[in-house]
């Protein structure tokens, strides 16, 4: 296990070096903080002391282990547009993030895990066939389409005018069809609890659970067809496989055939490609963050962009890496839990 | 009453280009603690017969017709429930790969203990005991241990000793065993065949051996059933299938055994190769691979090509042989008129 | 397989119609329905100029008095606008057309990158093995670990950065191509490198080592026509992220300006307009992107069920 842990730990530092040395290059070449900080207006010589007081005359590698150091420390620099610590920033717009995930999260767990399971052990049925359809067209849907579709069922409200509106009928299938649209789908409402630090939560008042609806089913629209897909392969392939038959031949319920011999051999692989996938999942806040102006981490970096906010942009990079390199080390940590055969050695025998 | 009956069992599959039948009016009997030996090259329908008596094969294969009885209930026809009952109780099985039968995120302690309490209700603590005096049985060193072990860490000789602990788990009447050595070592197949074999007679249980080795069959049972295409087309006591095949498949299966080989020479094989059972010959199943088609007089014999051969009682065997249904004419023949 | 030396080798055409592949097109429905969609969506598009009644790059069609008109078969309707006109007053359907044509241009373009780039350097991985093997791997696991639209997204914004607004619009098509193209290479490397080493080891490669081939000539000429069909699998699903990745990054105003507009910029301008109750502007648009990328994606879902190539997975 300690083997393990320093290998993993070892790659962790190897991959968050890659991306603070992206990110300096980033910040090195782009913009130019005296500027920033003084404007046109400053002979040029008055600008070359400067420089030379900030140490952008030193060599790259100087300047590159002077922003390690700060960076380690917590130091990211300023913000340009914000006039305050990139850190400081980004840690107010944090909270909004996580909760977004967490409860995306949750309706991937809670809906894919039953759906996939189910359709792999009756393939054929028409209920499967609907969700293995249902989920094709959900991968094809990009998530900022989604999110639009769903304001304007929700938010907005759509009126059907399809069938007669003289008959009682008619009016009644209109009536099915059409919706209010009184879903909130801008920002994170104003009824939110302060829990602690910069954390407020959505998730105290039924006015924040609803403005957090939408944002998070559009942002588990992707992910959930795909992870249907996933555990109905593997689950269909592990069905197949010979500890099954032999599951079913030793007498013990189907109940206990599918939920522990088959699951736990499916759930492995799936793990796996959930670590991979919560990149992906920090790319599509960006887009549902935009659509719904959630202030979370996904829209101040478009907006820093934007601004041009280089430190902003750059603090954006690395703490983005590292939340990537701290949940794939967990997710490698759950998957040696609960895959005996890797054990102490870290190599999957 | 035989403990298990088997009569005219037909199994097909449902196949995208039709179906194909797997197995066709396959008849045997196994009394109790008897032990039958189904032998046949691969793709003869051993497997499918073993996994069809327990209604254990996989989806696109159902049981078309026959009856399946065991100690006077018709398993063929048997709710899911009724068989969970049977299955692992009273039949167990041992398959083919133990590298692949144990689940690898499983440990055997619970393997073992969730066999027992689907059968019986019984405390976990009374299961582990059970077995682990199962691991003691089947010679396992340090069986203490192995219990909190999974499979991964275990040879494929330990595993199957495992596998045949869990067989032997309920005291079941039968165990059907699906080649239970090929995938071993050449070294530890006798060990295990040995300890499979003693464990049967020490608790009278029954034993099906399904297998392509004719030595290991001889060794184990007393009775054979020789499979081709998905018939039987001999059975009978091992002793008089051994010394005196009549069917000239289960001749050249004995032939192509190494020790009937002169040394030096090159080993006697059955010419050609078993056909697809979607596209059988007509006639005999065997008639194209025959060197018996051709009658005493040299001319061939039109009923190979086109009769399916009906069982004839050879001493105490049946045989499915237009030849030797011929032969054994003619000698009825002569003694009739001397 | 053996064709007898006296028959002629049977024309492609011929091959094809006996192939499995054409049998079970044959007898798939679906299939064919997206095949059908597909190619009629390709031919529209790449015929824009014919098709469309009016030429949306040219600012001298455009009328801001006619701007937010509905589609035909919504009351107030201009009959010169079948299906309505956009913000700025150009005809929804001609501005479609040529969106459409963007946004395949920039789909073929970037997966025809990404498979130069990532079969170059998974038939070296597989091949070479050893530290070209281990760095190359290496990469492509970092890189997608971060997901390739995460990796479009901050390359885009760094360009766009770095060159300015003016000169990222002037040159989109190209960026794009090139940033969906850097950022997707790994997933063909990864394919190719798993069926490379699958075949490496059969007597073939063996064979044509012992003749003296070099390894180049080996991977091209031998190694590679043997990964072609998990390639061709995964391209379909690569075409198709590749548009939404492209309509993303637009959507994000890191792509296609709204001057020479994709399906996602006319998604992202319509969306402005969405609470004013013109839906049409960005949700026809987003229903010709769905149908695009649903068409190619159960195009790939068939042939993967056809072909049956043992696919990396993760």
């Amino acid at each position: 296990m300690i083997a393990f842990l320093i290998k993993r730990l070892m790659h962790a530092i190897l991959v968050m070096f890659v991306i603070s040395v992206l990110a300096f290059a980033i910040q090195d070449n782009l913009g130019d903080p005296v500027q920033q900080m003084v404007g046109q207006s400053v002979p040029e010589s008055e600008r070359e002391a400067i420089r030379e007081r900030l140490g952008l005359n030193d060599s790259f590698l100087v300047q590159y282990a002077r922003f390690a150091k700060n960076a380690v420390q917590g130091d990211f620099g300023y913000s340009y547009f914000y006039r305050e610590p990139a850190l400081e920033v980004i840690a107010r717009h944090l909270p909004a993030t996580l909760e977004l995930v967490f409860a995306a999260t949750l309706i991937i767990v809670v809906f894919s895990v039953p759906i996939g399971v189910y359709s792999a052990i009756k393939p054929r049925s028409p209920i499967s066939r609907f969700f293995m359809g249902v989920s094709i067209i959900g991968i094809s849907i990009p998530v900022f389409l989604t999110a639009i579709l769903l304001i304007q069922i929700f938010a907005i409200g759509i009126t059907i005018t399809l069938f007669p509106q003289g008959t009682g009928w008619g009016a009644w299938l209109n009536g099915l069809l059409s919706t209010e649209g009184n879903m909130p789908s801008f920002g994170r409402g104003y009824d939110l609890v302060h829990v602690v630090g910069h954390w407020d939560t959505n998730l105290a008042t039924w006015d924040g659970v609803k403005h957090l609806v939408l944002p998070a089913v559009s942002l588990a629209s992707i992910m959930l067809p795909l992870f249907i897909r996933l555990i109905r392969a593997e689950m269909m392939e592990v069905l197949q496989s010979d500890y099954v038959k032999y599951a079913r031949a030793k007498g013990i319920s189907m109940r206990r055939v599918y939920f522990v011999h088959a699951l736990k051999n499916t759930m492995l692989p799936v793990i796996t490609v959930g670590g991979v996938q919560i990149g992906t999942m920090v790319a599509y806040t960006i887009l549902t963050e935009t659509v719904f102006q959630w202030p979370g981490m996904g829209l101040m970096f478009l907006d820093a962009i934007n601004h041009a906010d280089i430190p902003l942009i750059v603090t954006y990079l690395m703490i983005v890496g590292l939340i990537f390199v701290v949940t794939n080390t967990i997710v490698d940590l759950i998957y040696g839990f609960v895959n005996p055969t890797v054990k102490l050695t870290g190599k999957p025998a | 009453m035989a403990l298990l009956e088997v009569s005219q069992l037909d199994v097909r599959f449902a196949l995208r280009q039709g179906e194909v039948r797997a197995l066709r009016d396959v008849s045997f009997t196994l009394e109790r603690g008897e032990r039958l030996g189904i032998v046949g090259e691969s793709g003869a329908g051993k497997s499918v017969a073993a996994f069809s008596l327990l209604n254990l094969i996989a989806k696109p294969g159902f049981i078309a017709g026959g009856t399946i009885t065991f100690d006077g209930q018709t398993l063929n026809t048997m709710s899911e429930r009724g068989l969970r009952k049977v299955r692992g109780n009273r039949i167990s099985m041992i398959f083919q790969d133990p590298m692949m039968t144990l689940n690898p995120v499983l440990s055997i302690g619970e393997q073992m203990v969730e066999c027992l309490k689907a059968h019986r209700r019984i405390s976990t603590k009374e299961a582990r005991a059970i077995a682990l005096d199962k691991l003691r049985q089947v010679q396992i060193p340090s069986p203490e241990t192995r219990l909190d072990q999974y499979p991964h860490e275990l040879s494929g000789g330990m595993r199957q000793r495992i596998i045949i602990a869990i067989a032997l788990l309920l005291d079941p009447d039968i165990i059907i065993a699906d080649e239970p050595t090929t995938a071993l070592d050449v070294t530890i197949q006798a060990e295990i065949m040995a300890l499979l074999l003693e464990l049967c007679e020490q608790h009278n249980v029954g034993l099906i051996l399904i297998t392509h080795d004719l030595g290991v069959v001889s060794q184990v049972t007393q009775r054979i059933l020789v499979m081709y295409a998905g018939r039987v087309i001999e059975q009978g006591s091992t002793r008089e299938i051994i010394n005196d095949p009549q069917h000239p498949y289960t001749q050249g299966l004995i032939n192509a055994l190494p020790q009937m080989a002169t040394p030096g020479e090159r080993l006697n094989q059955i010419r050609g190769s078993m056909p697809s059972l979607s596209n059988l010959p007509s006639g005999c199943a065997f008639h194209p691979r025959c060197d018996f088609i051709n009658r005493a007089d040299g001319q061939p014999r039109p009923a190979c090509t086109q009769q399916v051969p009906a069982f004839v009682e050879s001493g105490n065997c049946r045989v499915a042989c237009h030849m030797v249904a011929e032969m054994l004419e003619d000698r009825r023949l002569k003694e009739e008129s001397p | 397989m053996t064709t007898s030396t006296t028959t002629t080798t049977p024309s492609r055409w011929k091959r094809l119609r006996d192939s499995y592949l054409w049998y079970s097109f044959k007898r798939d429905r679906t299939a064919q329905l997206c095949l059908a969609v597909f190619i009629c969506l390709v031919i529209a598009a790449f015929s824009a100029p014919m098709l469309a009644p009016t030429d949306p790059y040219d600012l001298r069609h455009i009328d801001i008095m006619s701007s937010e008109l509905p589609p035909f078969w919504i009351d107030g309707a201009d009959e010169r606008y079948s299906l309505g006109t956009d913000a700025q007053g150009r005809d929804l359907w001609s501005i479609i057309l040529y969106g459409t044509r963007v946004s395949l241009l920039i789909g073929f373009g970037a997966v025809m990158l990404q498979a130069l780039l990532g079969v170059t350097f998974g038939l070296m991985a597989g091949y070479l093995g050893g530290r070209v093997d281990a760095f190359l791997m290496r990469l492509a696991d970092i890189q997608l670990s971060f997901s390739t639209l995460m990796v479009a997204i901050v390359v885009g914004a760094v360009v766009k950065a770095t060159m300015g607004s003016a000169f990222y619009s002037q040159y989109a098509v190209l960026m794009l191509i090139l940033i969906i193209g850097l950022a997707e290479w790994p997933q063909y490397a990864r394919t190719v490198r798993a069926s490379v080493l699958a075949e490496k080891n059969k007597e073939y490669v063996d064979a044509a080592r012992v003749m003296g081939l070099r390894s180049k000539r080996i991977m091209f000429r031998h190694v590679l026509p043997n990964t072609l069909s998990p390639i061709f699998v995964i391209s379909t699903v690569q075409i198709a992220n590749a548009i939404i990745s492209e309509a993303a990054l637009s959507f994000l105003g890191l792509g296609m300006p709204e001057t020479h507009p994709s399906l996602g910029s006319l998604i992202k301008s319509g969306f402005d307009y969405i609470q004013s109750g013109s839906w049409w502007i960005t949700l026809i648009p987003g229903a010709v992107l769905v149908v695009l990328v649903l068409s190619i994606n159960l195009l790939g879902d068939w042939l993967r069920d056809v072909m049956n190539p043992r696919l990396y997975k993760g």
